[in-house]
């Protein structure tokens, strides 16, 4: 019973501390243009009042394009159940592996880029084009950082591979574990939309990828949306967290070890949510076509840490 | 129990020719419960026919490997059957199908003799009907049939049958093309199939499969690896690997759709089962390079095949270059299997092999739904061309809805099955880190992540051609003037709709259904229950879960709770339509829409060395650049293969047949002498012999 209250308990914590993890990358971009930024309150109510507002749906949306909201919402939520968060065990992690977690986070994005193009709008057919060009380059690099991984802890599933890496020693973890989690930090820029891949904070038709393809929703609908980008953003986070600094994760359900969990986990992913935002802040966003150079080095890392784990053998 | 299912299956073949869909709807339908009652009781059926036979005697015979194709083939023949009574109409010019109109009487001797009436139309529904039921019934006994020449025969006779589906529309030139490039491939085809029957001949002096199987042990290393070049090239192209598949994306298009989604469908996974056959059965002990080059070829045409298809706005020809990806597919769930036999580790090589056969009915399934969603909107709109298309979710709402299903089960996704069979190929691939060569280790992974990079392009692909062709705006009077479909097309699309949420939610049944299968094929005893535990699917080294029941389950509790738990913390919306964002300059066009072309644009950048695209724009203007009058646009890939291979070997052909001509000058006395002197030089040389 604590099992299933605690990872019910990790699940909605993660909901809720996902807009905050967005502010704070905000919030360090403001303050390194010499601006105050808005207050933490500010994202929360900023939701809570789309999610009130009256929508103004096109003339030329289907049903496909009312369905995608929920559908997104729902695919990335059921993904961020299958991943540890504060204890080595979550919801639903029994219930698949790492591929079906890919895959999930695939079918969230197939409705997105269906519904950009529901609205018979360039914005929307460009969005869409060039999400799936990404994705398309992003997903082989994600699965083969986890093969690599995977290959190591004999495992596929994901709780299975956090909790053989947080018994490892942490030096010889991060010996074999840098080159994957390269791999999987660039994989997270590109998925979370975030520069140099894509900008957030951008209307400029040149430039936009994410926002491209939300532009005509509004009220309800765009609040789930975003929200579903800030978890699915989050779950990036903490699956860095977990794969390579899963110390202090709770091997058990306990208040105790909970509460330690809690602390390093804020930590562990605020940091790594510095660490994007500082990449974000000292870089330009790429040309479009520069951004498969960036996914290619990403799969080349991947490659090169199976390599490294096939050189050193299993199991030292 | 066999013999009442062995009775109505002969009585498939007759039957089926009587009344052209509405019976071949209920010869599938037997072929289903017969091909059902063999799998579900693990019976062998056999029947003998004497007669007249020049080779021995015809001997039909099904194990469950055998039973399972003929599952697959009358399944998708019921859809597709059901599809035709209504699609079929478009040939007619009148409302009502007047049924059937061919015969076939089964003799004595068991030869056929066909009587044949014809019906007036604008098009002849009763040869349609006539070769479409023996297009079946040429596919259904090749996988059962137990002789090697009678197999060959069997081939050939669904070949041709094939062949004048291809070019039922003949009086379009691209039809005839295409036809005779696909006579001509499966020719070659089936000459070295026959070639690797006739190697199997030689040395067991006997026709018969059975022989075969027992003499797999006594042939040399030398002819077995021939007898596998010959058999891989023959049924690979067939099956349509690259390189040899040119036909294939130039003939499934030009048949009548429904046809189409059985030559997608099924056809080319008989070229599989003669394979695994091959490779299971006749040739006994394999070497480990045949699961390499297997594995080669399958990677090559899964990624080619999808970076092809995502080029094409041709939305038939789009499936069928996704057929090849899916072969591919298949094949890389063969190869592992074959590496695995021959490290000797018959769990892993019995989960390859599932794996494989499980890709094998997703397809089927799936891409026959697409193919009968592609039929619809040609019906409904007359035109294949996505540039042309545009917003017929509105217009056709059921077609819509099916093509989403189909969609989203090829671009492997869960919860429909098209993730099921991907995910265990994925464990395949992946157990080649557990249990095979240290090179394996490397290259395991990497084909595992490359058919993930094929996984995600399938989605961009067929994000493309449901994007572009249901949603957004229509692009020309074709799409405006759409229409629904009618209610046997919708139902044929809805049986495999429905195919593939039950082959997923069925999932680990499937998999015992397919163990008992595989067990028929490889005669080791393959342990099911290190697969399956209760709603799970199992990795068996135990490395991986997944359990597609639960999967859907959360995902549509997930849902539910989602949209209450918004309605009643918030109330009910207000919505009020508007048209869409137009930068505030009013009168926002269907032109200006993405288009097909431009939504694969970046990846035809991105992949430009592999397309080599060359693009032509030509301007017309007044005087004045300013002042245009009109403007043209062409965009081309290159197909390598076509290019480097099939160009030079035709331009060679015909330069061989210029010479050629030189000896033919048409009199009939230089001919008789050409024969005399042919008739002296051989004799002479076998006269020497003997």
């Amino acid at each position: 019973m604590p099992a299933i209250l605690g990872s019910i308990f990790q699940l909605l914590f993660m909901a809720i501390l996902a807009p905050a993890l967005s502010w704070f990358i905000k919030k360090m971009k403001a303050a390194s243009q010499n601006r105050v930024g808005s207050s933490l309150v500010q994202v929360y109510s900023d939701l809570w009042k789309l999610f009130r507002k009256d929508m103004v749906i096109s003339e030329t949306a289907s049903w496909i394009f009312r369905a995608m909201p929920f559908v997104l919402f729902v695919s990335i939520f059921t993904a961020a159940s299958m991943l540890p968060v504060l204890g080595v065990h979550s919801l639903f992690g029994f219930t698949g592996d790492v591929i079906l977690f890919v895959y999930l986070l695939a079918l969230g994005r197939f409705f997105l880029t269906l519904a950009a193009l529901d609205t018979g709008t360039t914005f929307g057919g460009m969005g869409s084009s060039r999400e799936m060009t990404l994705s398309s380059l992003a997903e082989p690099a994600l699965l083969l950082a986890f093969f690599s991984l995977s290959f190591r802890a004999h495992t596929l599933s994901l709780e299975g591979i956090v909790s053989y890496f947080a018994s490892e020693s942490p030096v010889q973890m991060l010996f074999f574990t840098s080159l994957a989690f390269g791999a999987l930090l660039i994989v997270t820029i590109a998925e979370s939309g975030r520069i140099p891949v894509d900008n957030p904070a951008t209307h400029l038709e040149l430039t936009m990828v994410h926002e491209a393809m939300i532009l005509e929703y509004s009220g309800r609908y765009l609040a789930l949306i975003e929200w579903s980008h800030q978890i699915k953003q989050l779950v990036f986070l903490t699956l860095l967290a977990d794969l390579f600094f899963p110390w202090g994760i709770a091997g058990s359900w306990d208040s105790l070890a909970l509460g330690l969990s809690l602390a390093l986990y804020l930590g562990k992913v605020f940091f790594l949510a510095f660490v994007i935002g500082w990449i974000e802040i000292h870089s330009a966003k790429l040309r479009l076509f520069r951004v498969p150079d960036l996914l290619a080095v990403a799969f080349v890392l991947a490659i090169l840490s199976l390599l490294g784990q096939l050189i050193i053998g299993r199991g030292i | 129990m066999g013999g009442i299912a062995g009775f109505l299956f002969e009585q498939h073949g007759e039957k089926a020719n009587r009344v052209t869909h509405g019976l071949a709807v209920l010869a599938s339908a037997a072929g289903i419960l017969f091909s059902l009652s063999i799998l579900l009781t693990g019976k062998l059926w056999a029947l003998e026919l004497q007669g007249s036979f020049p080779v021995g005697a015809l001997r039909l015979a099904a194990n469950s490997f055998s039973a399972f194709f003929l599952l697959i083939i009358s399944f998708l023949s019921l859809a597709a059957s059901v599809f035709a009574l209504g699609y079929t109409r478009e040939y007619q010019g009148k409302p009502h199908s007047p049924s059937k109109n061919s015969k076939v009487n089964g003799t004595s001797s068991g030869n056929l003799q066909l009587e044949e009436n014809r019906c007036q139309g604008k098009k002849n529904i009763a040869l349609l009907g006539f070769f479409y039921n023996f297009f079946i019934l040429a596919m259904l006994l090749v996988v059962i049939v137990q002789n090697a020449f009678y197999f060959l025969f069997f081939w050939e006779l669904m070949s041709l049958a094939s062949y004048f589906l291809v070019i039922f529309e003949h009086e379009r030139p691209e039809a005839q093309s295409a036809g005779t490039l696909y006579l001509i491939m499966t020719h070659v085809g089936t000459a070295f199939i026959t070639a690797a029957f006739l190697l199997l001949f030689i040395h067991t002096s006997s026709f018969s499969f059975d022989v075969f199987r027992a003499a797999a042990g006594t042939l040399s290393p030398a002819l077995k690896n021939v007898i596998f070049l010959a058999a891989l090239i023959g049924f690979g192209t067939k099956a349509g690997v690259i390189p040899l598949h040119i036909w294939l994306p130039q003939a499934h298009p030009q048949a009548p759709s429904h046809v189409s989604a059985l030559m997608s469908g099924v056809m080319i996974k008989t070229a599989i089962y003669g394979l695994l056959l091959f490779l299971f059965n006749f040739l006994g002990e394999t070497p480990g390079w045949w699961g390499h080059v297997i594995l080669a070829v399958a990677i090559l045409s899964t990624l080619l095949g999808i970076l092809y298809a995502l080029m094409e706005n041709d939305l038939k020809r789009l499936l069928a270059f996704s057929s090849i990806e899916n072969i591919g597919i298949i094949l890389l769930g063969v190869g592992m299997a074959l590496v695995f036999k021959t490290l000797r580790q018959p769990l892993y090589a019995g989960f390859a092999l599932i794996a494989a056969l499980y890709h094998v009915i997703n397809h089927a399934v799936f891409k026959g739904l697409l193919f009968l969603g592609a039929g619809s909107v040609l019906s409904g709109t007359h035109t294949r061309n996505m540039e042309g298309l545009g917003g017929l979710i509105r217009k056709m709402p059921w077609t819509a809805a099916f093509f989403l299903v189909g969609a989203v089960a090829i671009a492997a996704l869960p919860p429909l099955n098209g993730f099921i069979s991907e995910w265990l190929i994925f464990i395949a691939l992946l157990l080649g880190c557990e249990g095979a060569s240290p090179a394996m280790h490397f290259f395991s992974p990497v084909l595992a992540a490359l058919l993930g990079l094929a996984g995600a392009l399938a989605a961009s692909c067929f994000v493309k051609a449901f994007g572009v062709t249901f949603l957004g705006r229509s692009r020309s009077g074709h799409a405006d003037h759409a229409h629904e479909v009618s209610g046997s097309m919708k139902l044929g699309m809805g049986i495999l709709a429905a195919g593939c949420l039950g082959l997923s939610l069925a999932a680990p049944w499937v998999m015992k259904v397919l163990g008992r299968i595989v067990q028929s094929l490889s005669g080791t005893d393959i342990p099911v229950g290190a697969m399956v535990r209760k709603s799970f699917l199992m990795s068996p080294s135990g490395s991986s879960q997944f359990s597609p029941l639960l999967i859907a389950l959360i995902l549509s509790a997930f849902l539910i709770g989602v949209v209450i738990v918004l309605r009643v913390l918030l109330g009910k919306k207000f919505v009020r339509l508007g048209p869409s964002w137009d930068c505030g300059m009013p009168g926002l066009g269907s032109r200006m829409q993405y288009t097909a072309t431009g939504y694969s644009k970046p990846l035809r950048r991105i992949f430009s060395f592999l397309y080599q695209p060359t693009r032509r724009v030509e301007l017309e203007d007044e005087g004045h650049e300013m002042l245009r009058t009109a403007q043209r646009f062409e965009s081309k890939i290159t197909h390598h293969v076509d290019e480097w291979v099939y160009k030079p070997l035709s331009e060679f052909v015909a330069e061989l047949s210029r010479k050629a001509k030189q000896i033919q000058t048409g009199h009939i006395q230089l001919y008789l002498s050409y024969i005399f002197v042919t008739l002296i030089l051989l004799l002479l040389f076998f006269g020497g012999r003997s």
